[in-house]
């Protein structure tokens, strides 16, 4: 397990690099001057645009800037801005607030869509599997900027001024605790708790049909015994599967519902970032986004071997 | 599995056929036997699905609405005469369906000629990433070795990069119109057909019938073409039917950052940001072009819903 879990690590550095190389030439490319952005309308002052370019190298090759900027990462030192703001600094600051929104987002997607999932596949054909196939469907199919304005209209506005429940924020406020994070959080659930309740559908009702579960049943086991320890144990590995690449996704997917509740993550800080071409900023931000898609791959892979005995790693 | 190899053996049951001393006697039931392939029956079982048959329906229709918005509408978008200040916000009525817009023009008319930049993409898109993705994982299973290893690798560092902050990347940069939208999220979206073709490969290369097929001479093109192309056929459409709605919904996502389709271009996921301002007051203005958006990525995905069950009959 050790040894496995060493090579894993070493094979996800050059995937990284490439990764952070990809967007820093990316980030290279993006069009205009940053000096000049920094100064606005006025022309920049020569003097200070030479220091300026010298300081952050911006005078030198792409490849040059790219090796100073790996190199610092190397190191954990995620760089500054032009401004001169510590990059690190203002990642720490936006970052709580996408963590906690997708971390809401991950636990609503995996129990509301894993236990939908269940439902259906033990009522197959019934009206309740219908049901939920059916509103799977149409959530998939809503874009979540749409999904966002429709709940934010319905649960943050009509049912406060319709029947007078204030529950949900229509706009993030931090002083409003984790009831701000609800809505959001539904919204940016929304569409993978549609998948992941099509899955575990789809899994736990192939599980049913193996010989072990008929094994179990005419042993006579209850059957809350036989869906719980022996079908869904071995129906979960893909639906694990997919609730550790998303969660990766959720955090860099909080784009949208970050800017329809106003609330100041990752999603903004890029946003923001690309604007002012800021290529530090933007680079910092992605490969922390992917490095938490990797690791939580790599819990994935280690989660299968709790889940199914047979899978071992040298 | 067991349909996915009569496809793929056409080959030899036709040597075999032809081979046999009876064969104008076994000929009717050999032809019988092709009919009910895995496509023959796929199509009877989409014939009869009402889910495949709404959806096919729905594609159409946005299809002949893209292609000629002029049927539906006499209004044009383009036309900076149209719209009335006065007309700001007026909610529908019967000689204006859908109301009016922040900027006084119809709703109706610019949702009606939105479909084609959806269209555009979604078609594109997929197009490029079928081409992208079958090419270079054909390669990477045939090559294998070096070539396989790196061109994975490649992969995964385009998997790990979140598709929206990619896009808002390298589309930041561009000329912001349909077509630059397609080959972004194309850039970005390749990797999964790669997946699908490259194990298709492994998979098959060293079955029986193409160690057959080799031996009686055919040429790697030849292998791929019959045997290899018709096992990877199934995954890849049904996961082009799915993802061609999902680029619908992800170019809409990008105009709704505003880093999409540019105006004076149509999208109705800039019409949503636009109206986005004023939402709160109009939701119409919002909800029209919203709805459209929905019902178009819902039309694609019943569409690969329906051939996923029909070509898969493990989950019957």
């Amino acid at each position: 397990m050790g040894r496995y879990l060493i090579r894993r690590l070493i094979q996800a550095i050059p995937v990284l690099i490439g990764a952070t190389f990809l967007i820093y030439w990316l980030a290279f490319k993006l069009p205009g001057d940053p000096i000049q952005a920094l100064a606005g309308e006025k022309k920049a002052d020569p003097l200070v645009a030479a220091m300026l370019r010298e300081k952050y190298h911006l005078d030198e090759s792409f490849l040059a800037q790219y090796w100073h900027y790996i190199t610092n990462l190397a190191q954990g030192n995620f760089g500054e801005t032009l401004t001169g703001r510590s990059v690190w600094d203002k990642i720490t600051e936006a970052f709580p607030y996408t963590v906690n929104l997708a971390l809401l987002a991950f636990a609503i997607e995996a129990v509301v869509g894993v236990l939908a999932g269940i439902m259906a596949a033990l009522r197959r054909g019934r009206f309740l599997d219908q049901l939920v196939l059916l509103s799977t469907l149409l959530v998939i199919s809503v874009p979540v900027f749409v999904t966002g304005f429709v709940l934010q209209l319905s649960l943050g506005v009509k049912l406060k001024t319709d029947f007078g429940f204030d529950f949900f924020p229509v706009s993030f406020n931090e002083a409003d605790g984790i009831r701000a994070y609800l809505l959001p959080a539904l919204v940016l659930a929304s569409t993978s708790l549609a998948y992941v309740a099509r899955l575990t559908r789809t899994s736990l009702m192939e599980t049913m049909r193996a010989d072990y579960v008929r094994t179990a049943t005419a042993k006579g086991l209850p059957r809350s015994r036989v869906v719980g320890r022996h079908a869904l144990r071995n129906a979960l590995i893909p639906i694990v599967t997919f609730l550790g690449a998303d969660l990766g996704s959720l955090m860099g997917g909080a784009v949208i519902t970050e800017k329809i509740f106003n609330i100041h993550g990752i999603g903004g800080l890029l946003a923001e970032s690309v604007y002012r071409k800021e290529g530090t900023v933007i680079v910092g931000v992605v490969s922390l986004l992917i490095i938490v898609y990797l690791v939580a791959n790599l819990a994935v892979d280690m989660l299968y071997a709790v889940l199914d005995p047979r899978i071992r790693y040298a | 599995m067991r349909d996915t190899t009569t496809v793929g053996d056409e080959l030899t049951t036709d040597t075999q056929t032809a081979g046999a001393p009876s064969a104008s006697k076994h000929a009717k039931p050999a032809k019988k036997e092709r009919e009910a392939s895995l496509w023959s029956d796929a199509m009877g079982d989409l014939r009869r699905n009402p889910v495949f048959i709404i959806g096919a329906v729905l594609v159409l229709f946005l299809l002949v609405l893209a292609a000629v918005p002029g049927l539906f509408t006499s209004g044009s978008p383009f036309d900076a005469t149209a719209c009335k200040l006065q007309d700001s916000l007026k909610t529908p009525s019967s000689s204006h369906w859908f109301g009016y817009d922040i900027q006084g023009c119809d709703v109706y008319t610019r949702t009606v000629w939105a479909a084609r930049n959806s269209v555009i993409v979604g078609i594109t898109t997929t197009t490029l990433v079928l081409l992208v993705g079958s090419g270079l994982g054909l390669i990477a299973g045939w090559v294998g070795g070096f070539v396989d290893s790196v061109l994975s690798r490649f992969t995964e560092i385009f998997f790990a990069i979140p598709v929206l902050l990619g896009g808002m990347l390298i589309m930041s940069g561009l000329q912001g119109n349909a077509w630059t939208v397609s080959v972004v999220l194309a850039t970005l979206g390749w990797p999964q057909i790669f997946r699908i073709m490259r194990s298709s490969v492994l998979q098959n290369k060293n079955n029986d019938y193409v160690m057959a097929a080799r031996a009686l001479g055919a040429g790697t093109w030849r292998i791929t073409v019959r045997h290899i192309l018709p096992n990877a056929v199934a995954p890849v459409i049904v996961v082009g039917a799915i993802s061609l709605g999902v680029y619908i919904s992800a170019e809409a996502a990008l105009s709704y950052l505003g880093i999409g389709v540019q105006p004076p271009g149509i999208s109705w996921g800039l019409m949503v940001s636009d109206a986005s301002v004023r939402w709160l007051q109009a939701p119409h203005v919002l909800l029209f072009p919203a709805a459209a958006l929905s019902v178009t990525v819902l039309a694609f995905i019943m569409v690969g819903d329906a051939v996923r069950d029909a070509l898969d009959p493990k989950l019957r």
